[in-house]
């Protein structure tokens, strides 16, 4: 039996991304949901330097950062292996992995939070990254991993709920079918896999959540005009 | 496997591309590098790394791997025999993998902000690196290295910044060995290996080079 906490935020998919890589791998662990308006005093000596989550707390030490806790859980735990053997494949995976991590604030400061002029320009990214998600990360695979999802799929996994949630706020869409056939069809084939199925968050919740701060941001961008 | 055909696009004062030329050599493992144009990307730059079209590349029997962080891990697995650069224990690479992951998000963003910064940003960003540095130093300790007896992941991580050093004090104006004496300590100890002073530009020649090219425009 493991000793496994997880220090997280249902609202944040880098957490997500966490839970995914423990339930694919079978594990047991407690959820601890922080506050991140009011950061508990363990959150404060896990990680004193971010004072982020997630953080993930095995045997009592604490692993901070979901790409290095995810790598972290594939090599603790070998079992249904998340990364492929060869060392080349590993470092194509690794590479979308870290592009996924560097994208998710491009579209979420860009896209999500800015207006006018500055927001166009994040559309423009927006679709720049999916551009080169459709063509070079995909191809012609069925996951990013391969047969079977992967480390690059876990870390993606955010477009197959998240993103959908900020185009219905901001109300642009980004993923068209039409535009990028494969890499929607992988959303799709991605939440069908049975453990991401059972763990998705809610959609309601996340969207009353991402809601009213899109709408903070509006109010606020209406006062400085 | 062969291990005879490794090209670098390389860069002579990319810290990122350094990181890769450090670890190449600490293995021994011969390679030939090709110095890269960033204003006139090469065909060969935009296809070997078409979503970034940036250095390092490393193109091993025709295979491309970038990110250096990324390439400096597929080196030591590939040349997991000869002086390893992680250890095998995960939550020792963790803690690795998380200190070679701040350098790579704090200390580069920041030196920029000193060379490209106006007034008041310049002041704001060197209180920010030392600050920066000296959580580094910290996390050294008593060391040697980062891991501890060993030059490791993360030194190779850090130590290419040293050949910047000079710039961000002279635009800064503050001294780093007055503020962090343990770390430029260490950073001399690193330079001793013959992989690392042999792969670090003149500290000199980088300030000219990186001050021309922001006074330029070119410098982004």
């Amino acid at each position: 039996m493991e000793d496994l906490k997880l220090h997280g935020s249902i609202f944040s998919p880098f957490t997500w991304r966490v839970i995914w890589a423990l339930k694919l791998k079978g594990l047991n662990f407690e959820f601890i949901q922080e506050d991140m308006t009011n950061k508990s005093d363990l959150l404060l000596k896990y990680n004193p330097v971010y004072k982020k989550i997630p953080v993930l707390v095995h045997g009592g030490k604490p692993i901070v950062e979901s790409s290095i806790i995810l790598e972290y859980i594939e090599e603790t735990w070998p079992q249904n292996p998340l990364l492929p053997v060869d060392p080349y494949e590993k470092a194509v995976a690794r590479f979308w992995s870290k592009f996924a991590d560097d994208k998710i604030l491009t579209l979420y400061y860009g896209f999500f939070m800015k207006v006018g002029e500055e927001q166009e320009k994040a559309v423009q990214e927006g679709l720049e990254i999916l551009r080169n998600l459709e063509e070079h990360g995909l191809g012609d695979k069925k996951f990013f991993g391969g047969e079977t999802i992967g480390l690059a799929d876990v870390g993606l996994g955010w477009i197959a709920y998240w993103l959908n949630v900020l185009e219905e706020i901001v109300g642009i869409k980004l993923l068209e079918e039409s535009k990028f056939p494969r890499l929607f069809e992988w959303t799709n084939n991605f939440k069908e896999i049975s453990i991401i199925k059972e763990n998705l968050p809610d959609r309601d919740e996340m969207m009353a959540f991402l809601k009213s701060r899109y709408d903070g941001l509006r109010v606020f961008f209406s006062h400085v005009g | 496997m062969a291990d005879n055909e490794l090209i670098l696009l390389d860069l002579w004062d990319s810290p990122f591309a350094m990181r890769v030329r450090i670890a190449l050599d600490e293995k021994g493992i011969p390679f030939k590098s090709k110095e890269q144009d960033l204003e006139e990307k090469s065909p060969l730059l935009l296809q070997m790394n078409p979503i970034h079209k940036q250095v390092p590349v490393l193109i091993h029997n025709g295979k491309p791997i970038s990110e250096s962080l990324i390439v400096v891990q597929y080196i030591d697995e590939v040349w997991y025999n000869r002086s390893p650069l992680l250890p095998s224990d995960p939550y020792q690479r963790a803690s690795m993998r998380f200190w070679a992951d701040y350098v790579d998000k704090k200390v580069y963003n920041t030196g920029k902000k000193i060379i490209c910064g106006i007034g008041e940003e310049v002041e704001i960003a060197k209180h920010e690196l030392i600050a920066i540095l000296k959580t580094l130093e910290g996390e050294l300790g008593e060391n040697h290295f980062f891991a501890g007896h060993t030059f490791g992941y993360v030194d190779v991580s850090l130590i290419p910044f040293y050949s910047w050093f000079y710039l961000y004090e002279k635009l800064g104006k503050f001294s780093i060995e007055l503020e962090c004496p343990k770390l430029v300590n260490w950073a001399k100890r690193c330079m001793e290996k013959e992989c690392v002073s042999k792969n670090l530009p003149d500290e000199l020649k980088v300030h000219d080079h990186i001050v021309e090219l922001k006074n330029t425009g070119k410098y982004k």
